[in-house]
Order: C-alpha cells, then sequence, then structure tokens
C-alpha cells in the first residue's frame, strides 16, 4: 500500500516539477508548482509528519501562491520569457549539471545502508509534539524567523510601493522640454487668435 | 512501511536537480523563482524523510522554519518583479546586466 502511494505520488512530484521548469507562460507554471507542492505534501503523510504535511498546503499552496498568482496577473503577458531563447549549448550544458547532479545524490545514498525506520508513537509528528520543541529547544530560531518575515514585509512594501521614480536619460529630458516648448507655444499663439478673434467680433 | 529511506532520498535529488536546471535555464524572474520553490521543498522532503527515520521531531521543525525563510524571500522577489513592471523595466533576467563583471 505504502509503495503504491509512494510511487503516484514521486511520479506526479516530478511530472509537475517538469512542467514548471518547460512551461512557457508562468500561470501554468504557478499552477503546476501548486500540484508539486500537494504530490509532496502527500509524501510528508505517508513519513506520518502530518502537521508539516498541513502546514505545507496552508502556507505554501493557500499563502505563498495565491501571492505568486496575483504577481503573475499583475505582471500579464510581460513575464512570460520561453525556455526556447538559451543558446543551444547553454540548454544542454544547464541539463548536463543537473542530470550529474542527480546521478551522484542517487549513487552515493544507494550505497549506502540506513537503520530501519524507528519505532513512532502516535504522538508523532502532531501539532503538540512540533509546537512543543518549537518553544523550548527552537525558541532561538523561532523568533529569528519571525524577525526575517517582518523585514521581508518591509522590504516588500518598500519595493512594491516607495522607491524613485525611473531616472530620465537626456535624450528624454531633451523630448520633454521640446514638446512642453512646443505645447506652450501652440497655447500661445491659440491665446493671440482668441484675443483677435474677440476683438474682431467685438468690431463688426 | 514498505518504502525504504533510499527511495525519498533519490526522489529529493531528482526534484533539486530540476529546480536547479529551471534556475539555470529560464530567463523569467518569475520563474525562476518557482524552480528555487522546487529546490527548497525537495530538500524540505529529505529533512522530514530522515526525521521519520531518527524518530525525532528535529527534522520536521528545521522544515517549518525553512517553510518560513521561503516565504520571507518569496515575498522580497515578488517585490522586485513589481517594481521591475512599475519602471517598466524588461523581465528578463538576461536584461538586467547592470552590475555585470
Amino acid at each position: 500500500m505504502g509503495i503504491v502511494v509512494f510511487f503516484l505520488a514521486a511520479a506526479a512530484a516530478i511530472a509537475t516539477a517538469v512542467a514548471v521548469v518547460a512551461q512557457r507562460n508562468p500561470f501554468v507554471s504557478a499552477l503546476a508548482l501548486l500540484g508539486n507542492l500537494v504530490s509532496l505534501a502527500v509524501l510528508m503523510l505517508l513519513l506520518e509528519a502530518q502537521f508539516v504535511a498541513i502546514a505545507q498546503i496552508i502556507v505554501y499552496a493557500g499563502a505563498v501562491m495565491v501571492m505568486f498568482l496575483f504577481v503573475i496577473a499583475y505582471v500579464g503577458p510581460r513575464g512570460e520569457v520561453g525556455p526556447g531563447e538559451r543558446k543551444p549549448w547553454q540548454v544542454w550544458l544547464a541539463i548536463l549539471a543537473g542530470t550529474l547532479i542527480a546521478i551522484e545524490v542517487i549513487v552515493v545514498t544507494y550505497g549506502a545502508t540506513f537503520e530501519d525506520w524507528a519505532e513512532i508513537d502516535g504522538n508523532y509528528g502532531s501539532p503538540a509534539a512540533i509546537g512543543q520543541e518549537l518553544v523550548t529547544n527552537y525558541l532561538l530560531a523561532f523568533e529569528v524567523v519571525s524577525v526575517i518575515l517582518f523585514m521581508g514585509a518591509v522590504a516588500g512594501v518598500i519595493f512594491g510601493t516607495g522607491g524613485r521614480p525611473r531616472r530620465l536619460s537626456n535624450d528624454e529630458v531633451l523630448a520633454k522640454e521640446t514638446e512642453s516648448a512646443e505645447l506652450r507655444r501652440r497655447e500661445a499663439s491659440r491665446a493671440v487668435l482668441d484675443a483677435t478673434r474677440e476683438s474682431m467680433g467685438e468690431g463688426s | 512501511m514498505g518504502v525504504s529511506l533510499n527511495f525519498f532520498l533519490g526522489l529529493s535529488a531528482i526534484l533539486f536537480s530540476v529546480g536547479l536546471v529551471g534556475v539555470l535555464l529560464r530567463r523569467s524572474p518569475l520563474t525562476i523563482l518557482l524552480s528555487l520553490e522546487i529546490m527548497l521543498n525537495s530538500v524540505n522532503l529529505t529533512l522530514v524523510a530522515f526525521s521519520r527515520e531518527v524518530g525525532g521531531s528535529d527534522g520536521q521543525v528545521f522544515a517549518l522554519i525553512v517553510m518560513g525563510i521561503a516565504a520571507a524571500e518569496v515575498v522580497v522577489g515578488l517585490g522586485l518583479v513589481v517594481a521591475m513592471t512599475r519602471r517598466e523595466m524588461v523581465l528578463d533576467t538576461d536584461e538586467l546586466r547592470t552590475l555585470n563583471g
């Protein structure tokens, strides 16, 4: 039973990961990543880490992916840069690097012999057990994460709303000045025209 | 459970290298961020698998903290993408070479 679930979830995870990398449209990529996260959550449930699996779904598939989809919708079609725009040798070198790292890790871990899975009780991986660890042994890391999240929120606000506007180049400044000079000239001549028309109207 | 730890580590290695290829290959900053998420998640899977192997909660706490850091990283990355869009820059990492040596 466990082995069937493992291979189904593993196949789904690999297929969706490849889809994320290969898709041209970032919206489809983000949806594929959603599938990847859900299949990884299934694998974590198989490892009896219930709390981490649920946090994965709520935090990643819920919050982070919604933020991703929002920004992808905001950016629109400008976000599309296809995978076909690399030079072929770069593509092959990247795939070679990825394959070599995968083969290296698989060879190393295949040769290693691990002990059997540890005996666990029903409390393993429950929110109570994880929360206990978080506020006792790992309190410092917990607090540091909260500070980092706060810094991330501040950075997001500054990047997203503030910042100096784009500096214009000399040509653009020149173009803008001639444009406004032209406008002012046109306005002045129109005023003169109106005035003469008015005076002529009064005269007749 | 009929699955051994080696299967989880192998799957994690495959996912990590797929994410790595994505980071190296793609030019859209949005897709690079999505590929980074794949790499972070494959490492999370390794942490949870080892945690199950030794029967302690430490690996799971580590995985939760990695999730928190990943969320902060995504906020900063997406903030940069939004700022680039507001300044009408091209969303292409090959075009951003002001700091190129």
